[in-house]
């Protein structure tokens, strides 16, 4: 009878994705383009807050948006009529985004001459998380409706994320949405993480979210 | 709910390595998954068994540890273990302190394989 052998592998599952990741992010590096990850839920808001932003910033700096759906071409053409370059991968039916599908988006656009790239990760609190897009910071955004406990449930989400916008604050009414327990939860799962609370439809705190993003890009070009 | 890709990734590296080793088949391999992933283990099973037909590897058995979610004070430097349902009550149990950063709990590893 044959003896079994124990083989060792020691090897990340994502392996192949984390280097395709931090390739990308040598490349975007190289290229001065900052690059941008936004997460949440469906309906969270995620167009609308890109919209509010590349409003706010197409003056400041040359941007593009990768956005990715399941199947459909709703949200590229939403930005497009913006009058940023747009580019719409559609997952087929993948849950998340990985980083060779940003590489793929990456080559559709003409990089040279972007300073700013969003994208628009597929509607989901939960894989979208555990994959690396190569981007240089992730954001992520949770609106009043889908509740304060959203930490609790969505952890990981929480830790990968340096940035979170609330969205829809103005739905907010102190019974239902503890905006200061979502701050403790989020916080106490990540201490670093920047909380903006914004409302995309009213305008209210998106010129801080945005100043942070300026920033963040303006710190990454010099 | 992207056991799929996450099972595709596990069969390519096992392969990869069965085949260096030149194995005949592989029995089990034992993988490491941080309690921060919402993977569930049955299912990544059920999709191994459906990919790795016909290969090396099929009929393997994955055998998963779940690694806890560590943190690390950043105060105090104390490393501690919590519980994930503890998560939002965490505080470090040295000096108190909320300012920690996680060490351990995100981990996606494939330790080992047995093979004849």
């Amino acid at each position: 009878m044959d003896d079994i052998k124990l083989i060792e592998v020691k090897e990340e599952i994502f392996s192949d994705n984390k280097q395709m990741a931090d390739g990308l992010r040598q490349r975007l590096a190289r290229d001065k383009t900052y690059l941008l990850n936004i997460m949440a839920s469906p309906g969270a808001g995620k167009t609308s807050l890109i919209l509010k932003t590349v409003d706010l910033l197409k003056g400041d700096f040359r941007i593009g948006v990768i956005e990715a759906d399941i199947d459909s071409m709703v949200d590229s053409k939403k930005v497009a009529a913006h009058g940023v370059n747009a580019v719409q991968i559609r997952t087929g039916g993948f849950c998340h985004l990985d980083a060779a599908m940003v590489t793929k988006g990456l080559n559709a656009m003409d990089l040279g001459g972007l300073d700013l790239i969003i994208i628009e990760n597929v509607g989901n609190l939960v894989c979208p998380a555990e994959f690396d897009t190569g981007a240089i910071k992730n954001a992520m955004i949770l609106s009043v409706p889908e509740g304060d406990d959203k930490p609790l449930k969505y952890p990981l989400m929480f830790t990968v994320s340096q940035a979170l916008v609330v969205n829809k604050i103005d739905y907010l009414t102190t019974e239902d949405f503890d905006i200061d327990a979502l701050r403790t939860r989020a916080l106490s799962l990540n201490p670093d993480l920047d909380i903006f609370e914004v409302s995309c439809k009213t305008g209210q705190g998106i010129e801080e979210w945005v100043d942070w993003l300026r920033k963040e890009v303006e710190a990454f070009l010099a | 709910m992207h056991e799929l890709p996450v099972t595709e990734s596990i069969l390519n590296i096992v392969l990869n390595h069965a085949k260096n080793h030149g194995v005949k088949k592989v029995l089990a391999i034992h993988l490491e998954i941080g309690e921060l992933s919402d993977l569930e283990d049955e299912w990544i099973q059920r999709y191994f068994d459906y990919l790795s037909k016909d290969t090396l590897a099929e009929g393997a058995k994955l055998k998963i540890k779940r690694a806890p979610v560590v943190m690390e004070c950043k105060s105090c430097s104390r490393r501690f273990e919590v519980n994930i349902k503890d998560l939002y009550e965490m505080k470090c149990p040295e000096c108190g302190s909320i300012d920690c950063t996680l060490v351990s709990g995100k981990e996606y590893y494939i330790k080992s394989m047995e093979a004849i």
